[in-house]
């Protein structure tokens, strides 16, 4: 009984969310940011005269110092609020997790704060990803021979 | 044409876990996570490098490509070392974004100050 009354009253305090209106602006903001990276690439490869893999790098490099320099300054929170997966997602959200956390624990000194904490966010992607690209990789290797 | 398939290819990843998020309990972590490990699988027999093939840009930048370039490097360094390949390797195409994004967190984190 009082369960279900305060599941009512919770229900009408919760933030409305317009799904769809999300999924369309994660969808343009994702979409943006991959063409700019295509754009920076051809940009690099026309002027610049570099490989497509070298530019593919300087790209990234390109992207992650972007992120990196708008999280100390403050902003990208406020656009990843707004545009939410479109930003977390790319590379960027990488960049963002990693200055953040290492700005959050600055006042715990140099060691102990930023150096230990750095990766508090960003560690899970690179643990799953070196563990399933282990794993996948042994796959691939024994059968190596047949594929 | 490949602009506008990085367009495609990288809005839809960014809907797909949009949508994810929206509609369970699993937070950015779980997702990005979830998409890491996605992407490695989808190397395992170069899907992902037709992927990139035929999308360019786009497909580097979102995370998934992060497995990918994990599983990549490995691969190849079996042809060359044998199964130790597989821990050598690990890190080699991704090094450039691992150590730039340590570098400038660092850097930044010294000059800046945390905003609240």
């Amino acid at each position: 009984m009082r369960n279900t009354k305060y599941n009512k009253i919770a229900d009408r305090h919760k933030a409305e969310e317009n799904r769809t209106k999300n999924l369309l602006i994660a969808f343009v903001s994702g979409g943006i940011i991959g063409f700019l990276g295509e754009l920076i690439i051809e940009v690099f490869c026309l002027w610049m005269k570099m490989s497509r893999s070298d530019a593919s790098s300087v790209m990234i490099l390109l992207f992650i110092f972007i992120a990196s320099f708008l999280t100390a300054l403050g902003v990208f929170d406020k656009l990843a609020n707004k545009f939410r997966c479109g930003l977390l997602i790319p590379i960027t959200g990488f960049a963002h997790s990693m200055t953040s956390s290492a700005l959050d624990y600055k006042k715990e000194g140099l060691i102990y704060g930023i150096g230990s904490n750095m990766f508090k966010l960003a560690g899970n992607a690179i643990v799953y990803g070196v563990v399933s690209a282990w794993i996948f990789g042994l796959i691939r290797y024994f059968l190596g021979g047949v594929v | 044409m490949l602009l506008f398939n990085s367009f495609l290819f990288c809005g839809f990843i960014c809907m797909i876990s949009q949508m994810i998020i929206d509609n369970s309990k699993l937070t950015p972590g779980h997702v990005i996570s979830l998409l890491v490990c996605m992407g490695a699988f989808l190397d395992t027999f170069n899907i992902y490098d037709y992927i990139i093939k035929v999308v360019g840009g786009g497909a580097l930048l979102p995370i998934t490509s992060f497995g990918h370039s994990l599983i990549h490097g490995a691969i190849l360094k079996t042809h060359v070392a044998g199964f130790g390949g597989l821990f050598m390797g690990m890190f080699d195409m991704t090094a450039p974004g691992i150590s730039a994004a340590i570098v400038f967190s660092f850097i930044f984190a010294l000059i800046f100050k945390p905003k609240d």
